[in-house]
């Protein structure tokens, strides 16, 4: 163990603020727009290499998750009949203003894709619009690290350059985790690849972060700890039964694609509540920042 | 797009304005403050600012606890055992020992105080992170919410470093500081510097109270006060300098204020090409799982190592 560091502080009151940002809408959000980024991409490969049931329900996930996000999300502002107000402008700064134009676009196209599948009607549109969710999709999925990263939230801010990989791999493991769940297991090699592939690059970027010393303290211990934690051996679990049994029992694969959705759910409420905790404990602004200090002024 | 990190010498030219005022600000000597509270009371008087609940908090005097969507000047209390210094606190003529940092009563406590504020940085994460535009730089370098923009998204609660910008419970906006927008542009001076008896909250053009403020370090320093400092003076500081700064006794973490801040847009760019790469990489997860099964782990490979 890491002994305490010894610091300062006024009362023991926090610095910074914690974000206003309610649970579970945003960190369901994280999640959504993971899920929803992913099955959009993986619809556009059904459709392209022929997997009718993939396609189908890589469609209908990419467009409720998709609904379902924008709808925590504006649930989640403060003036919620206010939510137009976010495409006033567009601000390169703001990744919620930039995300805000990646969610819109998103919704209609795979909103249109889903439809158009259900009813069956304007298929070559529907084809195309599924093909413009499929562009949105990967920038919908990774965008919400910039979106948590770029605050003064030292646990956020300090992984700003690991973020992007755990979301976009948490989603590409929800996405290809729901389909192994839904479609049959000669369909859903795609998503099995994708899932594991995900897992992969979620696991290797959430490990980097982990060793970032007392700024990454947060997601080691306490409620996010115990979340992260879970996340990573459901991870482990989900992508061991895949790589034995994924392609062979439906059954199993069904237990592999919940268990990847479940981490994925898990590391997002654990990422957000290792923020909320790093806001919250003024050891996290002051100690770094404290040692940034000292070392500018012996040198 | 204004500039995100580093020096910059003409806030208001960078956030477009061509012809403006001079940048206008606060200097607050904490060694001045006698923690009347003048400041409160004349800022949520002036601002209609509402009430935020009657609570004892038990740290000494401040039962304001913070500055939050209801609390623009929030008056800190210090209470530490520290060897007494006589600051020769100007023109007020107050008898030794009644004064900021010094001895009180026989139990040997001394209060630190100071009137702590929006800092209006030169680089304010608040205004950059907000994507509605609600939050906008004024002719005078100042940083204000627009009320009938805000939709309460919350973003710049985490984005401050100082902790300052809060979303208003019941009303669901975001509220903080305006350096009295309303007042300025009549030329009046801010309700917290007018209300304040002993001038320990100065406003005036950015540049003069900089100078102000160095003369009176150094005045302090003379009179062997070692362990007086300048807080957000400095313009090459992590957020530009800030446009309300002060003047401390201890170290700013004693006060509630972060050490070293720095405002997260400077690691604006990399985030974005990091997201970038994500999203390159999750194309690639996504091209790889349709066309083979040995491609998946070789792009892995490539992901992490483009990672570093």
């Amino acid at each position: 163990m890491v002994p305490e560091p010894e610091f300062e502080s006024y009362y023991g009151r926090p610095i910074l603020k914690q974000p206003t940002w309610k649970t579970p809408d945003v960190p369901l959000y994280l999640f959504l727009g993971g899920l929803a980024g992913c099955s959009a991409l993986l619809a556009e490969g059904a459709a392209a290499t022929g997997r009718p049931e993939l396609e189908r329900v890589a469609r209908i996930a990419a467009a409720s998750g998709a609904a379902a996000g924008t709808v925590a999300l504006v649930h989640d502002l403060g003036r919620p009949e206010r939510f137009l107000m976010m495409l006033r402008v567009l601000k390169p700064t703001s990744p919620l203003s930039v995300g805000s134009f990646i969610l819109a676009p998103f919704s209609a196209f795979s909103g249109a894709a889903a439809a158009s599948q259900l009813t069956g009607w304007f298929p070559r549109l529907g084809r195309l619009a599924g093909a413009g969710a499929a562009v949105f999709g990967p920038p919908l999925a990774t965008y919400t690290a910039a979106l948590v990263a770029n605050t003064a939230v030292p646990a956020w801010h300090e992984a700003h350059r690991e973020l992007p990989f755990v979301f976009g791999g948490s989603g590409a493991q929800a996405a290809g985790g729901l389909a192994m769940m839904l479609v049959p297991v000669d369909q859903a090699a795609p998503a099995r690849r994708m899932a594991l592939a995900g897992a992969a690059v979620e696991i290797l970027a959430a490990e980097r972060i982990l060793q970032k010393g007392l700024v990454a303290e947060p997601y080691r211990i306490g409620l996010p700890g115990r979340l992260m934690t879970t996340a990573r051996n459901a991870t482990a679990v989900g992508s061991a039964i895949t790589l034995l049994a994924g392609k062979r029992s439906r059954l199993l694969a069904v237990l592999a694609g919940a268990t990847y959705v479940g981490a994925s759910l898990a590391t997002r409420f654990g990422i957000f509540e290792a923020g909320m905790e790093s806001a919250r404990d003024p050891k996290y602004t002051v100690v770094p920042q404290r040692d940034r200090k000292q070392d500018k002024l012996s040198g | 797009m204004g500039s995100l990190w580093g020096r910059l010498d003409d806030v208001q030219h960078d956030a477009g304005y061509d012809a403006h005022p001079p940048r206008m600000g606060f200097f607050t000597d904490t060694s001045v403050c006698i923690g009347c509270k003048a400041c409160e009371v004349a800022c949520k008087e002036w601002n209609e600012v509402p009430e935020d609940g009657y609570l004892l908090t038990g740290m000494s005097y401040d039962n304001t606890a913070q500055l939050d969507a209801n609390t623009w000047r929030h008056v800190a209390f210090v209470e530490k055992p520290i060897e007494t210094v006589d600051l020769g606190m100007p023109g007020l003529g107050a008898p030794p020992g009644t004064h900021q940092a010094t001895e009180s009563g026989a139990d040997g406590v001394k209060w630190l105080m100071s009137s702590d504020v929006c800092k209006h940085c030169t680089h304010a994460a608040c205004l950059d992170v907000c994507p509605t535009g609600a939050l906008f730089r004024t002719e005078f370098g100042t940083v204000v919410v627009q009320p009938d923009v805000c939709n309460g998204c919350g973003y710049c609660v985490p984005a401050c470093p100082y902790g300052v910008i809060d979303v208003r419970k019941g009303d669901g906006r975001a509220f903080k500081c305006t350096l009295c927008y309303d007042r300025l542009k009549e030329g009046q001076t801010p309700a917290c510097a007018q209300a304040c008896p002993t001038e320990s909250i100065q406003f005036g053009e950015l540049s003069e109270l900089r100078e102000r403020a160095d003369l009176r370090l150094a005045e302090l320093h003379e009179k062997g006060v070692d362990v007086a400092r300048l807080y957000g003076r400095d313009p090459d500081d992590g957020v530009g300098g800030d446009g309300a700064f002060f003047l401390l006794l201890d170290e700013p973490e004693v006060y509630g204020l972060p050490p070293d801040p720095v405002v997260t847009t400077r690691d604006l760019g990399s985030i974005w090409k990091h997201v970038g790469a994500a999203a390159a990489t999750l194309v690639g997860v996504g091209v790889a799982s349709f066309t083979s099964r040995r491609l998946v782990p070789r792009l892995l490979s490539t992901s992490v190592g483009r990672r570093r």
